[in-house]
């Protein structure tokens, strides 16, 4: 140091968040340029967990790749199982028994409530308030465990196959899933106890990571996001698939778009998760669990584009078929992927501290944005 | 069932609207496609998005067929809010395609990643380089050609030698 710099010289500062620190969820690096506490910019660097997933989809027959999709967004592997199920059975021209879709509404918005759990609790840690994780695993807990009875397997299930359902239900199935139902609402109280009153919770959610609908348009960001900038719009409700039109739920909506919109839409979505829970679980119809599915599927040369309501946003599968037994093309479109694109924009100005809490709100999975 | 010829309320709305430009309508499975030359793709899109309302855009992909000419077909998904409606462009490229960044500021982490998994070069994007995979990477693992299971010498040769 020279005799003509100041010894408190402020110059711009790099601080490389992640791609190992448990805030980022996951191996998400951001290169944040502060200006003391304040972010000046920032850079996402991604692809620490690509897999390869599309590749792996061309060199697979279209029921071998079925299970790959579950690792894509791991807490949520049933949402992505059931996106891949229909758009094969679109292009097959297939369409799954109503006793397979009542389930299949049943064990995704089962999985939309884990998945929604999950962020809670990581979120909550994430600003320091420790307790609210040890709630939302234990009902989180109940939830993996009728999947664990339904298929065998708690996070990557693959519980769905083209045309239908390849395991019948359980004996006890509806009771406990109405258990949970009934034991859940309650819980919800609590974490409002915990978390929606708290003036640390409130102030650190309050006006942080701002999002107006217009960015959302531009940057493709869908899901709670969206809706928590004020748009009301719901793949289930827009454009409904796997009967989700016979179910009564609201979309809820936030109104300024920041951090605590996103906290309230999200709690607000486990509710109404519920009430489609136990309307479904009432009229479960008799019937085959599979359609009639060709043993090998060599759809006809073509293409399409299915997308559904995923808990983390618009998930979309673009398959191309040359008529052969494997896909010649298949594009998942990543709700995370796209959600993180507007961490940028969302934390210029904000603090340090803000970061975590944004990433938090974006509740993304690194799995499914890298794949 | 193969693609049929597409002459919806959109297809008739691009035709009056872009009398010049040469479109192609398809429907497929009850799906729409507007295939159009990649020079004209920019201006269709902001027609698409200004005129049409179709403010999102959904997805960006390529698809690789190595025996053409220009082997990579470009498709963008867009979707419009206020019709409820999805539409696909598609158009066929050599190497290069011009960025759609200033329509759709979504449009940039897409093209990059086209851009890392074709080699797709887009002309005029703020800041294309890899995403998913790292800097010094070599070669675009979604081309037909690029094997699915491949030793990597390179690094065998630099890191393992004694082996």
């Amino acid at each position: 140091m020279t005799g003509t710099e100041s010894p408190l010289d402020s110059s711009e500062l790099i601080l490389n968040m992640g791609p190992q620190h448990p805030s980022t969820h996951g191996v998400l690096r951001i290169i944040l340029k502060l200006d003391g506490e304040r972010v000046k910019s920032a850079e996402c660097v991604i692809g620490y967990l690509h897999r390869g997933v599309e590749k792996i989809g061309e060199n697979r027959t279209y029921g071998q790749f079925a299970p790959y999709v579950d690792r894509m967004d791991y807490v949520a592997a049933v949402s992505n199982g059931l996106g891949y199920c229909l758009a094969v059975e679109k292009l097959i021209g297939v369409e799954a028994p109503p006793r397979a879709q009542v389930v299949r509404v049943i064990l995704v918005e089962l999985n939309r409530i884990a998945s929604h759990l999950l962020w809670l609790g990581t979120h909550a840690l994430d600003l320091g308030a420790q307790t609210a994780l040890f709630y939302t695993f234990r009902e989180r807990e109940e939830l993996l465990k009728i999947f664990e009875n339904y298929c065998g397997a708690r996070l990557t299930t693959h519980a769905f196959r083209i045309g239908g359902l390849y395991y019948e239900l359980y004996e006890g199935f509806e009771e406990q899933v109405s258990a949970f139902c009934e034991s859940f609402l309650p819980h919800l109280d609590e974490y409002d106890d915990l978390l929606t009153g708290n003036p640390i919770w409130r102030g650190r959610l309050r006006d942080v990571g701002i999002l107006t609908a217009a960015d959302c348009k531009e940057l493709g960001v869908t899901g709670p996001l969206l809706r928590a900038s004020g748009v009301e719009w719901d793949l289930r409700k827009a454009q409904p698939y796997s009967g989700y039109e016979q179910y009564e739920f609201k979309v809820p909506t936030g109104a300024r778009g920041d951090s605590w919109d996103r906290y309230q839409v999200r709690i607000a979505e486990l509710r109404e998760s519920v009430a489609i829970i136990r309307q479904a679980v009432r009229a479960i119809p008799l019937g085959p669990g599979m359609a009639k599915v060709p043993k090998v599927l060599k759809p006809a040369v073509g293409e399409v584009y299915v997308s559904t309501e995923a808990p983390k946003g618009e998930l979309g599968y673009f398959i191309v078929s040359d008529g052969t037994v494997q896909p010649y093309r298949v594009r998942v479109r990543p709700p995370s992927f796209l959600n993180l694109q507007a961490l940028p924009r969302m934390v210029k100005g904000a603090s340090v501290a803000d970061v975590i809490a944004v990433i938090g709100t974006l509740d993304i999975v690194l799995g499914e944005v890298d794949r | 069932m193969a693609f049929e010829e597409w002459n919806g309320e959109l297809a008739r709305e691009l035709r009056a609207g872009l009398p010049g430009t040469e479109l192609e309508f398809a429907e497929y499975l009850g799906q729409h496609r507007v295939a159009a030359q990649a020079d004209n793709v920019p201006a269709l899109i902001a027609y698409l998005k200004n005129a049409c309302g179709f403010d999102f855009l959904v997805d960006l992909t390529a698809v690789d067929y190595p025996q053409r000419a220009a082997r990579f077909e470009l498709v963008y998904t867009l979707y419009s809010f206020a019709r409820n409606e999805r539409v696909r462009v598609s158009t066929q490229v050599a190497a290069h395609a011009a960025s759609l960044t200033t329509i759709f500021a979504g449009a940039d982490w897409l093209e990059r990643e086209v851009f890392d998994m074709f080699g797709v070069v887009f002309t005029g994007h703020p800041d294309l380089k890899r995403i998913l995979l790292p800097e010094d990477w070599e070669g675009h693992p979604l081309r037909k050609e690029y094997p699915i299971a491949q030793p990597d010498e390179a690094w065998i040769a630099a890191n393992l030698e004694m082996l």
